[in-house]
């Protein structure tokens, strides 16, 4: 096969691919709105079980690596602003980065990593077992009984995910502050409210709520289409982690440049 | 005849599972060359045929699991190709499915496997439906295995837990994919027997996808050849047994047909050369 063929072959693979997560998410509605009509409502216990695994479980993580990327945050504002002499002013980077981008992209990260992959695998592993058959010949729809649920749960979670790593960031980070400046933590909180407004929670939170979507999307889509086995499962899985990590970053990138300028 | 005499007459007319003109290809390669049978109402069909015959796909085209590129499937008078999503589903909780690894859901108790088509299709309370899926399990001769998980079970109990979630529902259709391969004998003879009792207890039809011969003539009424895609043959089990045809023979005595290869043709594909 020829390099131009490659290419060809490739892109409309990766627009097969959108397509595909795009249908999913738009089934998924259809079966979170119309199921109860349908005689096929989605479970609140799956979507609680969910939610659990994709919010609760994920705390301790999320809390170390929202605190470490605090106090990262102010050491390395502090460190770039005392060449101007202008220390004082750390609160507000501080505030604004954690906020508007780290916390969620570091939590939709995390869950990527733990949730979108997991949701890959199981898949996979139950297309190969014909679990996913045995579901469609029990007359139960695969993507109402096994894809609306994680969505639900990670709609839900993400975003609280991300407001909790908001809190434990500028926490930390606030830690440090007052202890390398000898500011009180109340003054550094007061500066905080005076600093963020709603807008800047709202854009935090929206991109954890595309964030959500993407992540199950690839996940379902990656664990949908596996073969071969044990095998075709990593393969799978790994693909899912680097496509949300991946769709994570650019659609940020593309949502910063959207609403900001 | 009374009227309800005339219905049933009626329903025993039409096929259970009507298959005509089936082509099923996958990519260039023709698996189902216009395959065409009937399987009456209340009996046993064995689909029987080797390795790559392609009876495995004929069964998914028979579930609805595959769309062909010909001819039509009907069951229980339902065109699963042509019916609409409700009327799929509906025709999809008369019909029990017991795959050949079992395709129990790993994640779930032996027992929510079972409870799991009545938790989604019925309104029965949380109790009735665990004794129901009790029940199933006491009537493959599985009791007290609710609580285990999927993971635990040994070949044979799957494919009886597989049967149990598959009957569940009390079907008026029940298909079988390999029921006894991979057993050892007596676990076969097992299975083999209690698919007959089922039939007898819950008067429903049964098909069964299979490779074993000794399977297929024990549970039987009737027996479908399958061969390079094409029905080889369909009767009883003793049409079958005395069949005249070639390719029965060859599958009953397990001979292997191989084509005589020209030497030169034959040097030529190992060399890769055209």
């Amino acid at each position: 096969m020829t390099l131009p063929e490659r290419i060809g072959r490739a892109t409309v693979k990766g627009i097969e691919e959108v397509g595909l997560a795009a249908a999913l998410v738009a089934e998924s509605l259809f079966w979170l709105f119309m199921g109860r009509r349908r005689g096929q409502s989605v479970r609140l216990r799956a979507v609680v079980e969910q939610a659990v695994e994709i919010g609760l479980r994920a705390l301790p993580i999320v809390t170390v690596l929202s605190g470490t990327i605090g106090i990262m945050l102010a050491i390395q504002g502090i460190y770039t602003l005392r060449t101007f002499g202008a220390e004082t002013q750390v609160t507000l980077g501080i505030a604004l980065s954690v906020v508007r981008e780290f916390a969620p992209v570091i939590t939709g990260v995390l869950v990527a990593g733990r949730s979108g992959s997991a949701l890959a695998a199981k898949l996979g592993t139950m297309t190969i077992n014909q679990e996913i058959d045995a579901l469609k010949v029990m007359a139960i729809e695969p993507v109402r009984y096994l894809v609306v649920p994680p969505l639900l749960a990670m709609l839900v979670m993400l975003p609280a995910l991300t407001l909790w790593a908001d809190a434990v960031a500028l926490l930390a980070a606030g830690l440090y502050v007052s202890n390398e400046l000898g500011v009180t933590l109340a003054a550094y909180g007061l500066e905080l409210l005076d600093i963020l407004g709603a807008n800047d929670l709202l854009h935090g939170l929206g991109k954890s709520v595309i964030f959500a979507v993407l992540i199950t999307a690839i996940g379902a889509v990656n664990g949908a289409a596996v073969t071969g086995g044990a095998e075709g499962v990593g393969r799978m899985t790994t693909r899912s982690v680097v496509q949300a990590i991946s769709a994570i970053v650019i659609t940020d990138m593309i949502f910063v440049f959207l609403v900001t300028r | 005849m009374n009227e309800r005499a005339a219905v049933a007459a009626a329903e025993a007319a039409v096929p259970a599972v009507s298959v005509r003109g089936l082509v099923a290809r996958y990519g260039e390669n023709v698996v189902l060359d216009g395959v065409s049978l009937d399987v009456r109402p209340g009996e046993i069909f064995v689909v029987m045929g080797g390795s790559g015959s392609g009876k495995t796909t004929l069964l998914r085209h028979m579930l609805g699991l595959l769309r062909p590129a010909a001819g039509a499937v009907r069951v229980l008078g339902v065109d699963v190709n042509a019916a609409a999503p409700a009327t799929l589903q509906a025709l999809r909780r008369r019909v029990g499915v017991a795959f050949q690894g079992g395709a129990l859901l790993s994640s779930l108790s032996v027992g929510d496997n079972l409870a799991l088509p009545l938790v989604e299709h019925t309104d029965l309370h949380p109790r009735t439906i665990a004794i129901m899926a009790r029940m199933k399990l006491e009537a493959v001769e599985l009791p007290g295995t609710e609580r285990l998980m999927p993971s635990e079970l040994s070949g044979g109990m799957l494919k009886r837990a597989a049967l149990a979630r598959a009957i569940v529902m009390d079907p008026d259709l029940l298909f079988c994919d390999e029921p006894s391969a991979g057993l050892d004998p007596a676990v076969s003879a097992a299975i083999d027997k209690l698919i007959l009792r089922l039939r007898e207890a819950m008067g429903m039809t049964v098909v069964v996808v299979t490779h074993e011969l000794a399977s297929a003539f024990a549970i039987a009424d009737r027996i479908c050849v399958l061969d390079g895609g094409e029905v080889v043959a369909v009767g009883t089990v003793d049409e079958i047994r005395h069949s005249a045809n070639r390719r029965v023979q060859n599958l009953l005595n397990r001979r292997v047909e191989t084509p005589t290869l020209d030497p030169d043709d034959y040097l030529r594909r190992l060399t890769g050369e055209d």
